[in-house]
């Protein structure tokens, strides 16, 4: 049967099985558009180009199925950009259809042409610019297929106008044919023997959870495995839930603001077992210093993680879920066999240090019972009204660091942030994004920063014409707070460029103008009666403004390029340790 | 310390591809000696030879890293023992007809070929190993270089493997 190009993208993402592409329309894309109204797809028509590629991410970092935007050439494509990059840092799976001009007209700086498959090389897994309408099928099943498989990531697929206008005789193959292309799936069975092993004789050994289990959807076999050798478990921050952390071996978070528990247990074990993480420098801090007595287990799909930063004593190579899966069965085959004993290593003198340490060394938040509020108290409280059952969504800065801290996750996807790249304006649009992934029965949190709110709120205007409620709430510190701690301990408090007036914009007549409830909390006596009204509320969007104290700081914290032997609880230990120096 | 390695590197003829590998060792910080890129007898594919000069760990992430770009089909690091490695290079030399013959005889001892001659200067074109063209510009500098270029390495395992076999070593199987 013969169609346009324009239809074969249509056709191709209904039979991938894409419900939703999040979009914004113009010149080159315009053939696309036409076909759109009768597909069989619901369109997210956004405010901005980069909101449409942070729903998309949201979308798949909620649901792990691919999150797919579609846009038109030059500006629209470049604005992909950035939603493109943390795409990449992050692993997210997302397919992004941007238009072209002519290709007759490539090369020519036609009007709305830049060489996008060019700019976004280095930031997608991988790209193509469609040179045929022949091709237009084969590139976006294989796009898809690269976004999900393997090590996920973002494609890109640059489809120019005239490709989209020609006809071509509709053909849909579901295999996918690339050569170059073949994941390692299956871990090595010698490697999983020597994992189990080296597990078995450890005194001290550590789950070291990463991103690649959300990804992977290995939460059950993680749990599984964690709970039947007993190990503890650390979850980084784009790990937050893939293992719960209202279980008794939940260590917490590492890093440069993680648990100070977590981070001991880190320089403490005597054996990593590394899943689906990647030794990134905000985890080790000074790397020559990172977990100094540790031999290293690494289980990674991406062959290029595995010794990249961290010398391996058992690499494994393949998708952590089907490892961990190959893993368990050898220990259910123990316990059959009744020789599961050997297999297990004796943690209960290490796993009640790490509880000692817990019980220690809690998060500190000094709250008066009346007054000003604390962000911390804000974002705890946003828990108890929402509650497990919620998927929360940070943009980055301060308000991050505490909503990855203080919530307890149970599940992964529950937790969606940009983690590697740092996007600030992340949480708005992912929050939309995720939304409509997860579908009405699941609340959705924003919880925003005041200077990454107003990065992106005009996509508050998507969530309302697309009627998609989500509960968005800012924490309003009337700084760009992260980078004023940062400049208050490592500048001397000269604060440089970090003010944000906190009533500009005034947030109460943002949500007036978008026509959605806005609340806004200053004392912490008035927190919860807010909160319960918001929470009432499930059918449109809500904007909550949490007016909270500026000079909190987040703790723990590793200076940058220090070791994390040198971790700091608060802001007192900072000043005694900076006037020894 | 940082050696020389010598990467065979078949591909996708796909558009861009070059872009792709020169994008990833830019972006990634690896040091490209040469690159010596051609079609090769089946017109779907072409190979690549690649020298870069690095350390071990970084090689291991260089291949992994190439590996990775999905129109890269198989990688292979060539042990200079067990390959011939060639280069190509074209020297424009000063010579009047006092110096004309001495220049002659040189190339001559290279196995080189005079390609070009002009009434005070001689285009020699050589092919070898990298000492044995840097062994021979050296020889010809007191004359005078007016021009010289060099090709990127090629080069090929010595006996009767092939990178498309089935037995090759395949670097993405080695962590
Ligand atoms: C796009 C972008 N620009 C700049 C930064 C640097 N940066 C990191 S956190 C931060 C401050 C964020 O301020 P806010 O949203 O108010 O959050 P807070 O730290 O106050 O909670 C800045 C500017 C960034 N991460 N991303
Ligand atoms: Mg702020």
């Amino acid at each position: 049967m013969e169609i346009t190009g324009a239809q074969a993208v249509m056709r191709s993402l209904e039979a991938l099985g894409v419900d939703t592409v999040f979009g914004y329309p113009g010149g080159a894309i315009l053939p696309a558009y036409d076909p759109l109204i009768d597909a069989d797809l619901n369109h997210v028509l956004v405010r901005h180009e980069q909101g449409a590629i942070h729903m998309a991410e949201g979308y798949a970092q909620a649901t792990g199925r691919v999150g797919v935007c579609i846009v038109t050439s030059g500006p629209a494509a470049t604005n992909l950009v950035t939603g493109l990059a943390d795409a990449y840092m992050d692993s997210v799976p997302v397919l992004a259809i941007t238009g072209q001009v002519a290709s007759t007209a490539i090369g020519s700086d036609a009007f709305q042409e830049a060489d996008v498959t060019g700019i976004t090389m280095p930031i997608t897994k991988h790209n193509e610019l469609v040179s045929s309408p022949e091709r237009v099928a084969d590139a976006i099943k294989e796009a898809y297929h690269v976004a999900r498989t393997g090590r996920p990531g973002p494609v890109l697929v640059d489809i120019p106008k005239d490709i989209l206008n020609a006809t071509v005789t509709w053909e849909w193959d579901e295999r996918v044919d690339l050569p170059g292309y073949r994941p390692t799936v299956r871990g090595h069975g010698k490697m999983i023997r020597e994992a189990l092993e080296l597990i078995a004789e450890a005194e001290r050994p550590v789950i070291y959870a990463g991103g690649g289990l959300v990804r992977a959807g290995a939460g059950d076999e993680l749990f599984s495995f964690a709970t039947r050798l007993r190990l503890p478990v650390v979850t980084t921050l784009m790990a937050r839930g893939v293992f719960p952390d209202t279980h008794e071996l939940a260590v917490g978070m590492p890093g440069m603001h993680g648990h100070y528990a977590a981070v001991r247990a880190f320089q403490e074990t005597d054996l990593l077992v590394t899943l689906g993480a990647r030794f990134d420098d905000r985890v080790t801090g000074k790397l020559s210093a990172f977990a100094p007595h540790a031999r290293v287990i690494h289980v990674d799909v991406d062959p290029a993680e595995i010794g990249k930063n961290r010398v391996v004593d058992v690499p494994i190579v393949g998708d952590v879920k089907v490892v961990l899966g190959q893993l368990n069965r050898v220990l259910e085959d123990r316990q059959d066999k009744g020789t599961f004993e050997k297999l297990l290593p004796d943690t209960t003198t290490w796993r009640a240090y790490l509880d000692e340490l817990k019980r220690a060394h809690p998060l500190r938040v000094d709250q008066p019972e009346i007054g000003v509020l604390k962000p911390q108290t804000a974002i705890a409280a946003v828990y108890d009204h929402w509650g497990d059952e919620a998927v929360y969504v940070a943009g980055v800065g301060q308000h991050q660091m505490w909503a990855s801290q203080l919530i307890p996750y149970t599940r992964g996807g529950q937790w969606v942030n940009s983690g590697g790249l740092g996007t600030m304006g992340f949480a708005v649009p992912a929050a939309i994004g995720a939304k409509v992934g997860v579908g009405r029965e699941t609340p959705v949190v924003a919880i925003d920063g005041d200077g990454c709110f107003q990065m992106t709120f005009q996509e508050l205007a998507t969530a309302v014409q697309h009627d998609i409620p989500v509960v968005f709430c800012v924490v309003n510190n009337g700084f760009l707070g992260m980078v004023r701690q940062w400049q208050h301990l490592f500048y001397d408090d000269r604060l440089s460029q970090v003010a944000l007036p906190q009533d500009l914009p005034d947030l109460m007549k943002i949500a007036d103008a978008y026509g959605i409830p806005g609340f806004r909390v200053e004392r912490v006596e008035d927190l919860d009666t807010v909160l319960a009204k918001a929470r009432a509320i499930d059918d449109r969007p809500v904007l909550i403004e949490f007016r909270v104290h500026p000079d909190e700081m987040v703790f723990p914290m590793v200076p940058a390029g220090a070791s994390n032997d040198e971790i700091l609880e608060s802001v007192e230990e900072w000043r005694a340790r900076a006037a020894q120096a | 310390m940082h050696n020389r390695h010598t990467l065979s590197v078949l591909v996708e003829n796909k558009p861009g591809v070059l872009t792709r590998i020169a994008g990833m060792f830019a972006r990634r910080a690896y040091n490209i000696h040469s690159l010596a890129v051609g079609p090769t007898d089946d017109p779907r594919l072409s190979r690549l030879t690649l020298v870069v000069g690095t350390e071990a760990v970084q090689l291991e992430q260089i291949t992994k890293q190439l590996n990775k770009l999905v129109h890269v089909l198989k990688i292979v690091e060539l042990d200079p023992e067990e390959s011939v490695e060639r280069e190509m290079q074209l020297i424009k030399v000063a010579a009047d007809p006092v110096t004309r013959s001495q220049v002659i005889e040189l190339a001559d001892v290279f196995r080189a070929k005079i390609v070009d001659v002009a009434h005070d200067a001689i285009t020699i074109e050589v092919a070898g190993s990298p000492a044995k063209l840097e062994a021979m510009a050296e020889l010809l500098e007191p004359f005078g270089i007016r021009e010289l270029v060099r090709s990127g390495t090629i080069a090929l395992a010595r006996g009767s493997r092939s990178i498309t076999d089935g037995s090759k070593v395949r670097m993405q199987r080695v962590v």
